[in-house]
């Protein structure tokens, strides 16, 4: 019993001391490796190819902030993450970040202690239902059987949409991806919500998706971003301004195929500067001067990556809408490398 | 001349603690003592530092917030505006049902298995055997993942139960229908009702009985008081002339009258399932969540408490048997008045700790989705709160609650079947 008692202690103590160690820079530099939280699967955003290699949106993250801080994008651990065991994960130090489409709230912000550094796709959550079922409103959806994630904001949304429009509805609460995948297709539930990216990712799988629609109504705001542990400003930044640099480098045209010769030196002062060749950004950010150029160069600017893993000419088929930069007329707004 | 002197006083030095093994244990003891106590001051602080350096001390204020989430199987009124306290009372009820209705379920199969595995019958002996090893040897997550799946993908959709040309159809004259997000059945209706009471008020522990239910259960326990002072006084007649006068009729019309009149006067009916829009409406909706984890919960335990059973009867001698066959009892009759009464007593103790295992083991609920209290407290809240530390020791503490309120309960049954020495 005593015993019991003593081993119980110490992993809540185990759990608090991860807590306290800081400097999440220096342990990855030590470790030579960034444990970064990813989805448990969602192709497009974070999936193991047939090779086993993890491939999508949010793992091309990882892998730009492990070469700007480690110089190669491939010391990544990826530890897939469910909605529910995330934010444990990155609290207790299993990971170091998490890119996992996560939802910048306020409370997340805030009252559970984490640092939204960015965003790296706007989203809005929407519902997919099959062609068959004739409907073409979630306002028509009264009684329907929903198939929810676990421990997300769109199980708080849902809640909130349906209790707006007074219906009512059935959740079906679901912990991954692929089980509301199988439950959807099983009939088990009537309706599949989540974001609409994912929405648009999972209906790729699928072996017919021309049999199943996404209703046009979009019900809430779902910046998704990467996030670290507050109180760690130093690694914060460093993921901030990898992020940022991958959308700036959009924004100035340097793609992973000029990258090379643009870092030669070019005339415009800002390129100078993300590439290192001019200022010591690296320097302030405590990494050396090409840390940004590797950041791109292993999977391209924010626009290239976008469309490798969701763009049009995917599966997946995402337009850019709200993800296009700022210059057209999208929400993408790195601030200035200055 | 002798000189009585006493003893010389025996003086007490500190080296005795270590060297005299009078006291050295004791030493030994204390020193552990305080090492354990230090080690637990120290891992508390620990904690209790690293939480403020968080910035997230222990708080308990995000009870009294709205749980903002819904909760599909509710045996109580619950909205997602309701607090998460509410939410939590709301699983706890659930983790509960699981756990009442599992270990029923259990104790009944696990009883039949365990005396058809001991049965002279070859095929039944093996097969039994099959069943125990089949289920105990293989973890019960993946019993509970299972059968979750053979229901849904097995089952038909509601929507195959519609149009003219449906796929699927009810069941027993219309009024259960199987579907793969669970199985509908007729619920009790009142026209009459009584109406319900309201305990605790608006609270988040609000909680209403049932007036209906509560007459009727009084009826019938007092219809079968009667029924059972009827046969006591049967009794007493066959022990004095010998004759034991014909009472099954009266014993069944004591019970059975007064109820069925209850119910007629409240106005009993039965509500039954329709397919209405996207679901079947009305009626009683056993979800599947419930289904597989009941299922899968007590097809496990069973197996184990099969083994139980088993080994209780053979703890009792043969000659018992023999004895009992001596004076003219069948075997079944040996069984259930011979042998399963003596066998209890072997029987009761390991069969308390796999109701505490069948009640534990209900926290894998959230693996086909069924909102148990690991799902809502120590689930959706702790996630949407943060307060992982908060949640946890709470839900520990309900565990350890419920746990040894079986075992209270079970250690008093198993007082009153002791072998009662005179």
């Amino acid at each position: 019993m005593k015993k019991s008692v003593f081993l119980g202690a110490l992993t809540v103590a185990g759990m608090a001391a991860g807590v306290a160690a800081a400097g999440t820079m220096d342990d990855v530099k030590a470790r030579g490796k960034l444990n970064c939280g990813v989805t448990t699967g969602l192709v497009g955003f974070a999936a193991p190819d047939s090779n086993g290699e993890w491939k999508g949106f949010d793992v091309a993250l990882c892998r730009a902030v492990a070469a700007a801080v480690l110089g190669d994008g491939n010391a990544v651990e990826f530890v897939p993450t469910t909605g529910k065991t995330r934010f444990t994960a990155l609290a207790s130090g299993e990971v170091d970040m998490l890119a996992r489409n996560t939802t910048w709230t306020f409370s997340r912000d805030v009252d559970l202690k984490f640092e939204f550094v960015g965003v790296n796709y706007y989203d809005g959550q929407g519902f997919m239902v099959p062609k068959s079922l004739g409907v073409s409103s979630a306002k028509e959806l009264d009684g329907a059987t929903v198939c929810i994630q676990t421990g997300t904001t769109t199980e708080l949304n849902l809640a909130d949409f349906f209790r707006a429009n007074n219906i009512s509805y059935e959740p079906v609460p679901i912990e991954t991806n692929a089980e509301a995948q199988q439950q959807y297709l099983a009939g088990a539930c009537d309706v599949y919500t989540t974001d609409a990216s994912g929405l648009a990712a999972t209906r790729a799988t699928f072996e017919n998706p021309g049999d199943h629609v996404l209703l046009p109504e979009i019900i809430s705001k779902e910046p998704l971003g990467p996030l670290v542990r507050h109180g760690d400003h130093e690694w914060g930044d460093v993921v901030r301004w990898t992020l940022n640099a991958l959308i700036s480098a959009e924004e100035m045209g340097i793609t992973s195929a000029n990258i090379d010769e643009m870092s030669a030196g070019t005339n415009n002062p800002e390129i100078n500067r993300i590439l290192g060749t001019e200022g010591t950004l690296g320097e302030m950010l405590g990494l050396d001067a090409e840390w940004a150029k590797r950041a791109i160069k292993v999977g391209g600017n924010y626009g290239e990556v976008f469309a490798q893993n969701i763009g049009e000419s995917t599966p997946i088929g995402l337009a850019r809408g709200l993800n296009a930069q700022w210059t057209d007329g999208g929400l993408l707004y790195s601030p200035p490398f200055r | 001349m002798t000189t009585l002197t006493d003893p010389p006083k025996e003086q007490f030095r500190l080296s005795m603690l270590l060297y005299d093994t009078r006291y050295r244990s004791a030493t030994i003891q204390v020193i552990a003592m305080i090492c354990f106590m230090l080690m637990a001051a120290w891992l508390i602080s620990n904690t209790a530092q690293n939480l403020a350096a968080l910035g997230k001390p222990i708080d308990f204020g995000f009870f009294s917030e709205p749980a903002s989430y819904d909760i599909n199987q509710r045996l109580l009124d619950y909205s997602s505006r309701d607090t998460h306290l509410r939410a939590a009372f709301i699983g706890l009820l659930n983790t509960l049902v699981v756990a009442v209705l599992g270990c029923i379920t259990a104790t009944i199969l696990g009883v039949i298995i365990g005396v058809l595995r001991l049965s002279n019958n070859w095929i039944v002996a093996r097969l039994m055997t099959f069943y125990v090893e089949g289920f105990r040897n293989v973890p019960v997550l993946l019993w509970i993942v299972f059968i979750m799946a053979i229901l849904i993908e097995t089952l038909p959709a509601p929507r195959a139960f519609r149009g003219d040309n449906a796929t699927a159809s009810m069941m027993l004259g219309d009024s259960v229908a199987v579907t793969n997000r669970g199985v509908y059945v007729p619920e009790a209706l009142f026209s009459n009702s009584l109406g319900n009471i309201h305990l605790f008020g608006e609270s988040s522990l609000r909680f209403d009985i049932s007036l209906d239910l509560m007459l009727i259960l009084i009826v019938l326990g007092g219809g079968l008081w009667v029924a059972n002072l009827l046969r006591k006084r049967a009794d007493r007649i066959q022990e004095q002339t010998g004759d034991r006068p014909v009472t099954w009729w009266q014993r069944l019309a004591v019970v059975v009258i007064p109820t069925g009149l209850v119910l007629v006067l409240l106005g009993f009916h039965f509500g039954y399932p329709e397919l209405k829009g996207f679901n079947f409406q009305g009626g009683t909706h056993l979800r599947n969540s419930l289904i597989a984890l009941w299922l899968a919960l007590s097809l496990y335990t069973a197996a184990f408490i099969a083994e139980i059973v088993r080994a209780g009867i053979l703890a009792i001698s043969k000659g018992q048997t023999e004895a009992a066959s001596a004076l003219g009892l069948r075997s079944n009759k040996i069984m259930s008045l011979v042998i399963l009464p003596q066998a209890l007593r072997v029987i009761i103790p390991p069969l308390i700790s796999n109701y505490l295992n069948l009640t534990k083991n209900s926290s894998l609920a959230i693996a086909v989705g069924y909102m148990d209290i690991t799902g809502t407290l120590g689930g959706i809240t702790m996630n949407q709160t943060g307060r992982e530390l908060e949640t946890i020791l709470l839900l520990m503490l309900v565990y350890l609650t419920i746990s040894l309120s079986i075992s209270a309960v079970m250690n008093w049954y198993n007082e009153s079947v002791k072998l009662k020495e005179r």
